[in-house]
């Protein structure tokens, strides 16, 4: 492959292109779509709102997949203890799940890439300073932390976000740093600063948008950890409230039936979030092969 | 062409590490007017730096989780009137000041003594001591089983890295990364437990001492329990081992070593068992060692899902319970258990590549 091939195309088409040469990620893509449809419009097409009671039945509890409801309809994946749809609730589930991913991900993002160009233009004490406490961060494991945090805030959404976000700023601020170095040594910062641009224009608008291609990569990926994160944090019982059950807190719920073979209730959310996080991962492989010429195969 | 073999395992070794305080190495001047050796310097330095954290960790987690809840509300009986919740308030010490709580916290942590626990009526260091070895018992499993699955994969998926196989382990080793573990442990107890019925899905089995701390592992019913969670909660350092092992194994089937290995007409087997696993093993014991603190945080989840009776469920149990004293000393115990492998990483790269200590200077 000649060095001029092996640099990505300028225009988005050509990325696109470069995308679609592996069909897996064509498919996860595809799936993803889908999800993230599903999950915005799960108040419409969801069979049932599973959390407006007089929607439920309790004579319906426990049915099986494929079951048919008191209202003759049929609960493909099945009810839970509380005659509760399992697809709705999924549904619904799957909405809080991306909906805190992807918040948390949006706020910690903004906020790393932030202090990772920051540090690195401004060099010096600023850098030292934010660069170690991005290593203490990061020098303790992410579930730990956001268990703790969870533990002094209490159950919540808004607390789950924040305390996804406290995890993960610091691997944006890392990633930036570490890309603004380098670009910052390129003609056109240099450039820029002969024409004693101001430092804050320089920063943001020269400096932040041409790192910002690892930055989406990373933030691609970190979609996916944040959902895991959510979860677990949610199945441990310090995450979401019952009353706004994310993916996870549904599988912590059917968990307790698991042994006694009633598989469904928490099989079916563990299948979806499975398929969510599966999705991200293979696209955001994929988005980086393709934004990293050196990598691409 | 062992200088070869080394200089390459160096390179290696700080590629595949996951960056650590060696990033922004020290910038000064190397310091050898100031005192004869800087390796000296340097560990004087690190040691500060660890000491540092503690403290600050301490501060931090006394402040919040002594601003969490209200414990005497969880253990006064319902019908308890004042006056009784006062005299359980006074008898833990939580009527005084805040600032007088925390001195007499410090005061008592520099001695060893981190509280007595709420619910347990125990010192708080003691409850955890008693979880910590089921807990050990568990992480060095994980670590055995990470390595014994993941490098023979890692080095299948390196050495063919286009055949199906080789993009297979791959790409099962992105499922590995990203899958919650407490799925892939349901998941677990739903086939082995709940379908097959061969092993079993919560607790710890039978334990045996050895050298006077119980083990589960030299008894059948021990082991039969260690199993899943053992499994569990090494998928994922499996996948990272598979990672290192592929990238290292790559990397080093490349160096003019290795060719003229082949070119002297070795046997592959022993090219691959020899001399590329050589290379390759550093940076996986590396980050392994690195990793046994997070795993022994990760068996918080991998506990719960197995009702295992560890540190990890314990600190569960005493966050819902708010029974801080034990909240507290098993994050301080595992702080000091992350400052320590760190300390001892920077060190060991400090004495193996002078670059480290000299602050990159000939870097």
């Amino acid at each position: 492959m000649s060095a001029a091939a092996a640099l990505p195309s300028p225009t988005p088409a050509g990325w696109l292109r470069r995308y679609a040469r592996r069909p897996g990620a064509v498919i996860a893509l595809v799936v993803l779509v889908m999800l993230v449809a599903a999950a915005g419009l799960a108040p419409w097409i969801a069979p049932q709102n599973p959390y407006d009671l007089a929607a439920l039945d309790i004579m319906d509890n426990m049915l099986a997949p494929g079951q048919e409801l008191g209202t003759g309809r049929i609960a493909w994946l099945g009810t839970d203890d509380q005659g509760r749809d399992m697809l709705s609730a999924i549904l619904y589930g799957l909405r809080i799940s991306l909906g805190v991913a992807i918040a948390s991900v949006a706020a910690a993002s903004a906020i790393g890439a932030t202090l990772g160009v920051v540090a690195a233009y401004a060099g010096g004490f600023v850098e030292a300073l934010i660069m170690r406490v991005v290593d203490l961060q990061l020098s303790f494991p992410a579930i730990l932390v956001a268990l703790v945090l969870l533990a002094v805030f209490g159950r919540g959404i808004d607390k789950v976000v924040i305390a996804l976000v406290v995890v993960q700023w610091a691997y944006y601020a890392r990633t930036v740093r570490g890309s603004a170095l380098v670009e910052s040594r390129r003609e056109y910062i240099q450039a820029a600063r002969c024409l004693a641009l101001p430092r804050g224009r320089i920063v943001f608008r020269h400096l932040l948008p041409n790192c910002l291609g690892p930055l989406i990569v990373v933030a691609t990926v970190q979609i996916a950890h944040a959902i895991a994160l959510e979860a677990t944090l949610s199945f441990l019982g310090v995450g979401v409230p019952v009353t706004e059950p994310s993916l996870g807190l549904l599988i912590a719920h059917g968990y307790n039936y698991l042994l006694s073979g009633k598989y469904w209730i928490s099989v079916f959310p563990g299948v979806a979030l499975v398929i969510a996080i599966v999705a991200i991962n293979l696209a955001g492989d994929r988005l980086r092969e393709v934004l990293n010429p050196r990598g691409a195969r | 062409m062992s200088e070869a073999a080394g200089a390459d395992t160096l390179a290696a070794h700080a590629k595949a590490s996951p960056p650590t305080d060696a990033d922004p190495a020290p910038r000064g001047t190397p310091c050898r007017s100031l005192a004869g050796d800087p390796m000296l310097v340097y560990l004087i330095r690190r040691i500060g730096g660890a000491l540092g954290v503690v403290a600050v960790m301490a501060v931090v987690v006394f402040l919040a989780i002594y601003a969490v809840g209200d414990p005497v509300e969880v253990l006064a009986s319902p019908e308890a009137d004042q006056a009784e919740r006062a005299a359980i308030a006074q008898r833990l010490g939580l009527d005084r000041p805040l600032v007088i709580q925390f001195v007499t916290f410090i005061g008592n942590a520099l001695q060893g003594d981190l509280g007595r626990s709420f619910v347990y009526n125990v010192p708080a260091v003691e409850v955890i001591l008693q979880r910590l070895p089921a807990t050990l018992e568990l992480a060095l499993a994980g670590l055995l089983i990470a390595m014994v699955l993941g490098i023979p994969l890692g080095l299948v998926a390196g050495l063919r890295p286009n055949s199906w196989t080789g993009r297979g382990i791959m790409s099962g080793s992105i499922l590995g990364f990203s899958l919650p573990n407490f799925w892939i442990g349901l998941m677990l107890i739903l086939l082995f437990a709940v379908q097959l019925r061969i092993l079993p899905a919560s607790g710890r089995g039978e334990t045996v001492p050895l050298l006077g701390v119980p083990v589960a592992f030299l008894t059948l019913d021990g082991l039969r329990h260690l199993v899943l969670p053992a499994l569990t909660l090494a998928l994922y350092k499996t996948a990272l081992v598979i990672r290192i092992t592929e990238s290292g194994t790559r990397e080093v089937m490349g160096q003019d070593y290795i060719r003229f290995a082949r070119a002297k007409g070795l046997a592959p087997a022993r090219i691959v068992l020899v001399h590329v696993l050589k290379a390759v093993l550093i940076p996986v014991v590396t980050v392994l060692g690195l990793e046994l603190g997070s795993m022994i945080a990760f068996a918080v989840v991998t506990e719960t899902v197995f009702a295992y009776p560890g540190m990890g469920k314990l600190l569960i149990e005493s966050i819902n319970r708010l029974d801080r004293p034990v909240v507290v000393a098993y994050l301080m115990l595992t702080v000091v258990i992350f400052v320590v492998i760190n300390l001892v990483v920077d060190l060991a790269y400090a004495a193996l590549d002078p670059r480290v200590r000299l602050g990159g200077q000939d870097a």
